[in-house]
């Protein structure tokens, strides 16, 4: 097993929610210290979003987000020099759209990720049919393949998607790209799915924007994935004090 | 692919045409591509279905559209050139063919919306028109910039009752569009149908496309048949995504013509890119060193795409196919010869073959050759832009 899945297990374990803030690298200068204030309002992981031009699986706030950090020249090698001087208890989990990795070369991109201490990647557009080399080269680096699964995605999918995510499997909420919130989705239907076929831990992302849905999105799950709300306060302009007054109101929220 | 030898058959299970192909999309949107591509196999092996989608194209699309000998281009160049006039099919391209085709599919599979990209506007008129005659509602995603320079092909669309989205993310051109039309397929995809545009995107699109645009080359073989041309020695088209290439070079794939892709210089994904993965497929992108998808720059808006089909790029990387470049200026000069020797007026898109075949012939193409150049388009969309550059070169 992985570290990282057996890190989250050993956190399941203790009782515990996982909170997963996202935050796009390289939108502000500042933006470590926006991940650390994150862990210290008591994140247990951080997922962290490399830039791409073309975010297929965004909605605007992350595209907004992501245009702002290519246009300040953020790139995978600045970032991941960025993350190396970082010291956090916690995980840290790259998302990116997969032909950033394409481009570098998987064994280059794997390898780069685990030297700056990323142990997790989510790329949304790289099913597992097309995986077979990306999962080759993760293993090689201790990187562990994070697959979501969507409200979409019938039974027999479902259990070979279980089986093949490391870490921790990321059950969306609702059929839509990121950012998009009118109602509480169905995340929990979707991790009621997965746990048919693995007890693997299973965090519900995408569009839980308030402490009110990751409560109940906690209640029934391991853990909830948050971006675009948080993404949101950065680009208004807010400072470390603000990501750590956003992330401990989550975290009293699933406590 | 079963038989190497044979081009431009299906793909293999996964939708890989060799290193290229394939399905990255997001998990949301895996199960609409099975299923489109099981009603997709279902339906083009049903005679019913084929048969309706032939008679649509003969009554409501203008084909079979005319092959016409360029005589007197044909005298000044040295060669013997012949058009393929897929401009004078309905709306103006050979976009029509390809939309015919999913627009019975949509409702085939019970869905009542047809959702679109277009660049210029000319996918998204075929689309708007399309879902008209079959009553289905529709809705097209078109980059701000395009709906500000082809603002009378937004104007058609919504006479034809489509809803025109701009979309304001990124360089504001086609490849956000497509973008936006995948997000938005997201959220609807349980009655909606994405009407792709292109051989590009996820398995099944490029094969589909190809598929549904066949029946140009296949139209162009018989056509030249008669005349006592079996095969021509070559066929030259222009290539954004490449549809109209690749539904003319699938009538003489595995014949000894030489098959001619003309890229934008400033789109030119075979000259200038790089193995990559955009838009669902992988395939060779205009890309940085980061892997940052670039930007395309044409005058022709048609051809503004980074990217090419994964077909393409298959039939690049095994020499079956051969990629040129023209760039800007070359196109204005093509439209006039065109018009004033053959009285066509070429789409920009279209004018990059044929400033290719002006520049060539003598060179690439051997005197004497026989050459089919694939009339993709029609110019009318691009006489207020063409007319613009004219006067600013006076």
């Amino acid at each position: 097993m992985k570290s990282l899945e057996t890190y989250l297990r050993a956190l399941r374990s203790t009782g515990r929610k996982a909170l997963v803030p996202y935050f796009v690298a390289g939108v502000t200068p500042d933006w470590t210290q926006h991940v650390e204030a994150a862990v210290h309002a008591g994140a247990d992981a951080i997922e962290i979003g490399i830039p791409f031009s073309d975010p297929m699986m965004d909605g605007v706030v992350i595209q907004e987000a992501a245009y702002q950090a290519l246009e300040a020249g953020t790139t995978f090698d600045t970032l991941c020099a960025e993350l190396a001087t970082l010291s956090t208890s916690v995980p840290l989990i790259a998302m990116t759209y997969y032909n950033i990795f394409h481009h570098y070369g998987l064994e280059r991109s794997t390898g780069q990720l685990q030297a700056s201490g990323i142990s997790g990647a989510i790329v949304p557009d790289l099913p597992f049919e097309e995986a077979s080399d990306w999962m080759k080269a993760s293993s090689e680096h201790d990187v562990s393949n994070i697959f979501l699964v969507a409200p979409s995605t019938p039974p027999d999918r479902m259990g070979k998607l279980a089986s093949l995510t490391e870490g921790f499997c990321y059950a969306s909420a609702r059929m839509a790209v990121t950012g998009r919130s009118s109602d509480h989705g169905d995340g929990g239907r979707v991790v009621e799915g997965i746990r048919k076929f693995s007890d693997i831990p299973t965090y519900i992302g995408i569009g839980i924007s308030t402490p009110e849905q990751a409560r109940d999105a906690a209640s029934v799950s391991d853990g909830v994935i948050v971006g675009s709300a948080l993404v949101q306060i950065i680009l208004n302009g807010g400072g470390a004090n603000d990501v750590e007054n956003f992330v401990s109101s989550f975290r009293r929220a699933i406590d | 692919m079963s038989d190497p030898q044979t081009f431009m058959s299906a793909p293999d299970e996964r939708g890989h045409f060799g290193n290229f192909g394939g399905r990255f999309v997001p998990e949301a949107l895996m199960p609409a591509c099975f299923e489109l591509e099981a009603a997709f196999i279902e339906a083009w092996n049903d005679v019913a279905f084929t048969d309706e989608y032939h008679q649509v194209l003969r009554e409501f699309g203008g084909r079979p559209t005319p092959i016409t000998p360029l005589t007197r281009l044909s005298e000044q160049l040295g060669i013997r050139l012949f058009a393929k006039r897929e401009d004078l099919a309905h709306t103006g391209s050979h976009k029509i063919n390809n939309v015919v085709g999913q627009t019975l599919l949509t409702k085939r599979m019970g869905k009542k919306r047809v959702i679109a990209e277009t660049g210029a506007g000319q996918h998204g008129v075929a689309t708007a028109t399309a879902a008209a005659r079959l009553g289905l509602e529709c809705t097209v995603y078109m980059g701000e910039v395009d709906t500000e320079r082809q603002a009378l092909n937004v104007f058609r669309m919504e006479l034809l009752g489509a809803t025109v989205v701009p979309v304001t993310s990124g360089s504001r051109t086609l490849k956000d569009a497509v973008n936006e039309a995948m997000r938005e397929w997201v959220t609807c995809v349980e009655d909606t149908h994405y009407c792709l545009g292109s051989v590009m995107g996820p398995h099944p699109f490029p094969w589909m496309v190809r598929e549904m645009q066949s029946i140009i080359g296949v139209e162009a073989a018989e056509q030249l048949r008669a005349l006592g041309i079996d095969p021509p020695d070559m066929v030259v088209a222009c290539v954004g995504g490449g549809s109209n290439a690749a539904g003319v070079f699938a009538g003489f794939a595995n014949s000894s013509t030489r098959l001619v892709g003309i890229e934008a210089a400033g789109g030119s994904a075979v000259g200038n890119g790089s193995p990559g993965v955009l838009h669902g497929m992988k395939s060779l992108l205009m890309q940085d060193e980061f892997g940052q998808i670039q930007e395309a720059h044409s005058i022709s808006a048609g051809l503004d795409y980074p990217g090419i089909g994964p077909e393409h790029a298959y039939l690049a990387e095994s020499g079956r196919g051969e990629y040129f470049a023209i760039g800007d200026s070359d196109v204005i000069n093509a439209l006039q010869v065109l018009s004033l020797t053959e009285g066509i007026i070429p789409a920009l898109e279209t004018a990059h073959a044929v400033a290719w075949i002006l520049q060539e012939a003598g060179r690439e193409i051997p005197l004497g050759s026989t050459v089919l150049l694939n009339l993709s388009g029609r110019g009318d969309k691009d006489v207020a832009q063409v007319r613009e550059i004219l006067r600013a070169q006076r």
